[in-house]
């Protein structure tokens, strides 16, 4: 067999965001890793050939790739969050792609959810601004693992490297205010290609990897919590059938940890506790289980579960609480209601909640806290607290991305209108 | 140290069986739209294993437009029977004698868009609250933008100025009565991926994917299947070719491409190395730069 019928084994997935305005080159990015890695066809590009004429662009306009709807065109705005696929023997990745218009904290923070890695784009020329910082931090406040900044347009500052040191110097100043575990610089020129896919040779005072050569090596088996047990049940499954006349099975997704066949373990809310007897798949029982698997656990005893419900590790248990703190980007047009009552999804589990407080908004430019301002509206990042109509088995985000989000929802229009992160 | 790392297809069909569990819990009576087609068949897949050992909690519908293959229909009845998989066909043919369709007329006409009121009239009549669709973010644009779940209205449209933000694994499928919404597990998943999986797993697809003998015309560059439901232009001239389907849609439709690719590895190579979108061969794609848009605020799915 080829490699195509074969290597695609060894291939794993990377998710990683891009945010930013049209004039910060991300588009012509995008359009560069897409073009490089030959994830262009050929009907794609016949048809952008003929838009960038028609424009009157001198060279192919590879922006015009990620160019959207028409109900977008018509309205010169970009709605939210486009995905974007593309592949290299290493690797899938999946960009979401997040337009810098006025919904953008919404929107960044719904790419990010997501994401392994996020790349800020920095316009050499400007070097970092309201939205790079407004972006580093939302990429730290929601925990993606990875941040690359790609200082872009080098061609546009005769390929400097005091121009580059100096914005890394500003950026990394920043960011270290922030909860950023990883971040790597990259100068390029998105136009030019310079450092995106292939080496340049303009700047050979750089002496890093290509933005291409990170997104393919970059880790990301460690991005999961591979120590907490965590299985929020989804789904009972009964076959009622002959065969398995006495089959109840647990199906759900692992939220964290490593499940092995038997494991003690407990169910919560009822505190019940039993052994893994056996953890299905279709394919066949399955030794051990982590994050992002979807399997069925079945236990040794009889105990009542059902969805919502969530098997830990005995020995390792979360917190089952009703009083929960957290971060909350606002992501509907009607303001949230200081003591207002909303319906929220965590994990598998439905809820209602009261807001119990808001005490603080966060300026994301200066990243200032706000004491005393009750105003939390559209793209506002708050702290504030709820208590929920039932205990919640959760973590803090920063421990458990899954465990640790939850949704609001408007009870009378059904909108998700608030992203929670737990403290 | 073991590297607790899931491969590409590992981690998306993982996504895939939470999504449609997913289904299986928010909805009372969802439904999985199957065409036959290579993208609902993995779909299917993902399904059984999904609710292994117990069977798909909900029946299928096939919208028929009455110019399937019949390759596919012979395909997907076999298929049903192997599954114990409880089928519902809704018919253009029928919309049409009802009048809520109007056949179009002339060499390019198409029961596509024909789909739409049959399929919404499907979901009226047995009162889905849940269409699950293998529609894939990488076909088209417009699809891009979609959901994982999509809401639609009472009239079964798509608004894509007002769909809800999804964050993290969490989704919200609270809807009022009449509403209803679309899902689509392989949201993320490409042509490569769809092929790759189907290799990997030793999924059954319809000989009409694999390299065969078949009289074809070429109307625009897109090479059409000579049946006898395709209007014919006088002076055309058809040809006997080796061809293969990427997609399967309509017979009137479907563009064939030249291949030898008759094995799932040689269609996975030849896909490797194809300079052209799959839905490039789509007559319905082509009719304007903003069709799929169109046809999905309708109700498309």
């Amino acid at each position: 067999m080829s490699s195509s019928t074969k290597g695609y084994l060894d291939m794993d997935l990377l998710r990683f965001s891009t945010a930013g305005s049209v004039d910060d080159g991300k588009s012509t990015l995008i359009g560069r890793l897409l073009y490089d890695s030959k994830s262009i066809f050929e009907d794609q590009m016949e048809a952008i050939e003929k838009s960038s004429k028609r424009h009157g662009d001198g060279e192919v306009n590879l922006a015009l790739l990620t160019d959207g709807l028409k109900a977008e065109r018509e309205q010169g705005i970009t709605i939210d969050v486009a995905y974007r696929y593309f592949a290299t023997p290493k690797r899938k990745f999946i960009i979401a792609d997040t337009p810098g218009h006025v919904q953008y904290t919404r929107n960044m923070v719904t790419g990010a959810s997501t994401s392994n890695l996020a790349i800020v784009l920095v316009d050499a020329r400007k070097g970092m601004t309201e939205q790079s910082r407004r972006h580093m931090f939302i990429a730290s406040l929601l925990r993606i693992p990875h941040l690359v900044v790609c200082v872009n347009k080098m061609d546009l500052v005769d390929y400097a490297e005091e121009r580059f040191e100096e914005i890394k110097e500003e950026m990394s100043d920043f960011s270290s205010k922030l909860n950023v575990v990883d971040v790597e610089f990259v100068p390029i020129s998105a136009l030019k290609g310079d450092n995106v896919v292939e080496r340049t040779d303009k700047m050979t005072w750089y002496e890093g990897p290509t933005l291409m050569y990170i997104l393919e090596n970059v880790h990301i088996a460690s991005d999961h919590n591979h120590i907490d047990c965590r299985f929020p049940v989804q789904y009972v499954i009964r076959p009622h059938s002959d065969e398995y006349h006495d089959y109840r099975g647990y199906a759900g997704r692992i939220a964290g940890g490593v499940y092995k066949t038997g494991d003690e373990v407990t169910a919560l809310p009822s505190g019940f506790k039993s052994t893994i007897s056996s953890i299905d798949t279709y394919d066949g029982p399955v030794d051990k289980a982590f994050a992002p698997m979807s399997v069925t656990i079945r236990l040794s005893d009889e105990i009542d579960i059902s969805r919502g419900d969530m098997i830990v590790r005995t020995n390792n248990i979360p917190k089952v609480e009703q009083d929960i703190e957290l971060m909350v980007c606002w992501l509907s047009k009607t303001n949230l209601v200081p003591r207002g009552k909303y319906a929220l999804k965590h994990t598998s589990a439905d809820a209602r909640c009261i807001i119990n407080e808001v005490k603080y908004k966060v300026n994301i430019n200066t990243l200032h806290r706000m004491e005393g301002d009750q105003v939390i509206g559209m793209n506002d990042i708050a702290r504030i607290s709820i208590r929920t109509t039932k205990p919640l088995f959760h973590d803090t985000y920063r421990r458990n991305r899954i465990t640790g989000s939850l949704i609001l929802i408007d009870e009378a229009t059904n909108e998700t209108v608030g992203a929670c992160m737990i403290i | 140290m073991t590297s607790y790392n899931l491969t590409h297809l590992r981690e998306l069909e993982s996504e895939g069986i939470y999504i449609i569990r997913e289904v299986a819990a928010q909805f009372e009576n969802p439904v999985l739209m199957f065409s036959g087609g290579k993208d609902s068949i993995c779909m299917l897949h993902l399904a059984i294993k999904a609710f292994y050992p117990a069977k798909v909690p909900f029946p299928l519908l096939h919208v028929d437009t009455g110019h399937n293959f019949p390759e596919t229909i012979a395909f997907r009845d076999a298929l049903m029977k192997k599954h114990d998989l409880n089928l519902i066909v809704g018919s253009v043919q029928d919309a049409i004698n009802e009048g809520i369709a109007t056949e179009e007329t002339g060499v390019s006409a198409s029961r596509i868009r024909l789909q739409i009121p049959a399929l919404l009239k499907a979901i009226e009549d047995n009162k889905f609250d849940c269409a699950l669709g293998g529609a894939r973010r990488d076909e088209e644009k417009a699809r891009a933008k979609e959901r994982f779940f999509s809401h639609r209205d009472d009239f079964g449209q798509w608004d894509p100025k007002n769909q809800r933000p999804e964050l993290w694994n969490l989704f919200n499928g609270r809807k009022k009565m009449g509403e209803h919404f679309r899902v689509f597990p392989l949201s993320n998943w490409t042509e490569m991926d769809v092929w790759q999986y189907i290799l990997h797993e030793n999924i059954d697809i319809p000989n009409l994917y694999f390299a065969h003998q078949r009289e074809v015309v070429n109307r625009d560059g897109v090479l059409l299947y000579k049946s006898d439901v395709l209007p014919t232009i006088e002076g055309e001239e058809s040809k006997v070719m080796s061809v293969r389907f990427r997609t399967i849609g309509d017979m009137t439709s479907t563009g064939a491409t030249i291949s030898d690719a008759d094995t799932l590895e040689k269609i996975v190579e030849e896909v490797a190395s194809t300079r052209m979108t799959e839905r490039g061969g789509r007559a319905d794609d082509k009719r304007s730069e903003t069709s799929m848009e169109d046809r999905k605020k309708e109700g498309y799915f």
